[in-house]
């Protein structure tokens, strides 16, 4: 019983670390640049929430508070990519890296003077409500935690392989310069694949919320979702889910039988692994291109 | 504007360009000797700062800088030097053999991560370090018995030839002591950029393939540029741990590490003088910001020294990609070039990205 409570859990949490890998792994896919704010995202995206949703501040409905923040928040995403990021078009990969790494201080830095430094909860509709499945307890956030990422994952997947805009984007990760003389939009693409990975860190920050309190620190566990979308290999959507599932699984597991002290390596310990045995991934997508 | 005529290949690589050169930075010496006269002890423990900032920035310039290889994780080299020194220091071993065993421990570790570093790159390489940063910062509260795992450790004084050296005790002699390093470190990577492997190591950041096809070692010289880098990052971490002489985990968290590769950006990238640049911006704008606010506001506000930080780094990238240095050389040209400097004489060609999924 135990041992399935434990996985309940670390699939949950994984969830949630899936999805912030799902935020890195769009933005690599189609810009072929990494976006180090991604957790920073989220955790903004989770206190803007909170400020539509709470009754101590906007008191809006759960259920349309959430969208709008998505709305809010992608909208937060194509401005940091058509007014920043836009700028360092064609420029080393490494400067990207850095520029994003600032933003997420910066975000943090807002976050803290809006907000503060103090834990705090958002209130949902399904906080504290269990199921009862074959004597198991399960919290409904959980399993609004998995069914959302379920969803969003097939969604995504589906986007990619069969519309024009995911082509697009892939296009434009591939080859810019052929992107655009395919006619792609290069800079516009650009800009909706941060936008949309802004909304999927959103849900992300939700997610999370429901299952704990939320502070501008929040950021860091971005690390952990680095962690997940180097195992499953960055450019794989389904690698980033299963990456972020090993390495939810991970946690709890590592914290019931490990030593004290030695519990919260694991993620790292597993993708540190992972990237001397195989350095592109699980899932990788990295191909040699023969001379 | 000065005309170089070059008469033998020598002056290529010569350390100053010229006499004027030389006279320049020799004044700069002398400068930074003669400061302790000039400021009062408090303005001095700032330097102190910025000389102990700027040597673990050269150490990262050497990897980043200079051979490409980004570090997110190079406060762990920090710690390693910081926890030997004070490990050494505490059974005795006298600083001129302590310091430098320090700085070859750190170097140590760090070449042998650079084994499975070799393997990786861009992205995956700044991943993997971060990830070993976090990691370390566990180690070392693992490690009790050497570090004193939450609690910390304490360094003690240094004596160095009967002469007493001690950060608060008499901070002139552990600024002379810190300028000293400094100007060895720098004198040595000079001299590095100068050789054939500090050739090699910039060829390696511009093309690995094109370095292997010249001929270059490509994982030699990488282990080399991450013990050297390695190497000169845990002689900052020594002479750190005398400058905070009470530390724990908390003195090398990742956001140091991050905080030190933000640093040489802000100075300028590739340069020696980057590494400088940057740390005098770590060094010097907490006091400023603070005194700023101090004429708005004296309640302090939470993180708003790194926010502004951040926040002038994301304009420095944006305006100026080659940090404090590049627009000081661009200045220079400028002034030197009056007035027939063109604006488009620094103007870089527009590139267009590709896969590196596809290599």
């Amino acid at each position: 019983m135990e041992f399935a409570q434990l996985v309940l859990g670390g699939v949950a949490g994984g969830c949630i670390y899936g999805l912030v890998a799902l935020g890195f792994v769009l933005i690599y896919k189609a810009t072929e640049s990494v976006n180090f704010a991604q957790g920073d995202l989220m955790m903004l995206g989770a206190f803007v929430t909170f400020q539509f949703v709470n009754v101590s501040q906007w008191g809006m409905p759960f259920w349309v508070g959430v969208p709008l923040a998505v709305v809010v928040m992608a909208v937060v995403g194509y401005l940091m990519e058509a007014l920043i990021i836009r700028r360092l078009f064609g420029q080393p990969q490494f400067a990207v890296v850095i520029l994003t790494i600032a933003i997420g201080f910066v975000l943090r830095f807002i976050a803290g003077l809006i907000w503060g430094h103090e834990p705090l909860n958002l209130e949902t509709p399904f906080a504290g409500k269990n199921l009862n499945f074959l004597g198991l307890a399960i919290g409904v956030d959980e399993v609004f935690v998995i069914g959302v990422t379920l969803v969003l994952t097939v969604a995504l997947y589906i986007f990619f392989a069969r519309t024009k805009l995911g082509m697009a984007m892939q296009a434009s990760s591939q080859n810019q310069l052929a992107a655009y003389y395919m006619g792609v939009p290069v800079k516009r693409v650009h800009g909706l694949v941060w936008a949309l990975s802004g909304g999927i860190a959103t849900v992300a920050g939700v997610l999370f919320a429901a299952r704990g309190s939320i502070d501008p620190n929040l950021g860091l566990l971005g690390i952990k979702a680095f962690a997940a979308a180097v195992i499953g290999g960055f450019g794989s959507l389904p690698g980033a889910l299963a990456g972020g599932l090993i390495v939810g699984l991970a946690e709890p597991f590592a914290g019931r039988y490990l030593p004290a002290g030695y519990s919260q390596i694991a993620p790292y310990a597993i993708m540190l692994v992972v990237l001397v045995a195989r350095p592109n991934g699980l899932f990788a997508q990295i191909q040699s291109k023969k001379v | 504007m000065r005309i170089h005529q070059k008469t033998s290949y020598d002056d290529d690589i010569n350390l100053f360009e010229d006499r004027r050169q030389a006279f320049w930075y020799a004044l700069l010496v002398a400068f930074a000797v003669a400061l302790p006269f000039l400021i009062s002890e408090y303005h001095l423990g700032e330097f102190i700062n910025l000389l102990i900032w700027a040597l673990a920035g050269m150490g990262l310039m050497v990897l980043a800088g200079h051979t490409g290889q980004a570090s997110l994780g190079h406060a762990a080299f920090l710690a390693c030097g910081a926890y030997m020194e004070a490990w050494l220091n505490g059974k005795g071993v006298p600083f001129l053999i302590s310091l430098p065993l320090a700085g070859l421990f750190a170097g140590i570790v760090g070449a042998v991560i650079a084994i499975p570093a070799l393997r990786m790159s861009g992205i995956y390489l700044a991943i993997a370090t971060l990830a070993m940063g976090i990691v370390a910062e566990d180690v070392i509260v693992l490690l009790e018995p050497v570090t004193g795992g939450i609690s910390g450790t304490y360094v003690g004084s240094i004596n160095l030839f009967g002469l007493e050296i001690d950060r608060y005790a008499n901070p002139t002699n552990f600024y002379w002591l810190c300028l000293a390093v400094v100007i060895i470190v720098t004198f040595g990577y000079a001299n590095l950029l100068r050789s054939s492997t500090g050739r090699s190591l910039v060829a390696i950041r511009d093309s690995e393939v094109s370095a292997r096809a010249m001929g270059i070692n490509v994982e030699r010289t990488k282990t080399l540029a991450f013990f050297l880098s390695c190497l000169v990052t845990g002689l900052a971490g020594g002479l750190m741990a005398h400058y905070i002489v009470s530390f724990n985990y908390e003195a090398f968290v990742i956001t140091v590490s991050i905080q030190m590769l933000l640093m040489i950006v802000v100075g300028g990238m590739g340069s020696i003088h980057g590494a400088f640049f940057g740390a005098a911006v770590v060094a010097f704008l907490p006091q400023i910001i603070t005194a700023i606010r101090q004429q708005i506001t004296y309640t302090a506000v939470a993180g708003l020294d790194t926010g502004i930080f951040a926040a002038l780094l994301v304009a420095i990238i944006i305006v100026e990609p080659m940090g404090v240095y590049g627009r000081w050389l661009k200045m220079k040209a400028w002034v030197q070039l009056f007035p027939l400097a063109r604006r488009d004489m620094f103007r870089r060609q527009k590139s267009y990205l590709k896969t590196e999924r596809m290599r």
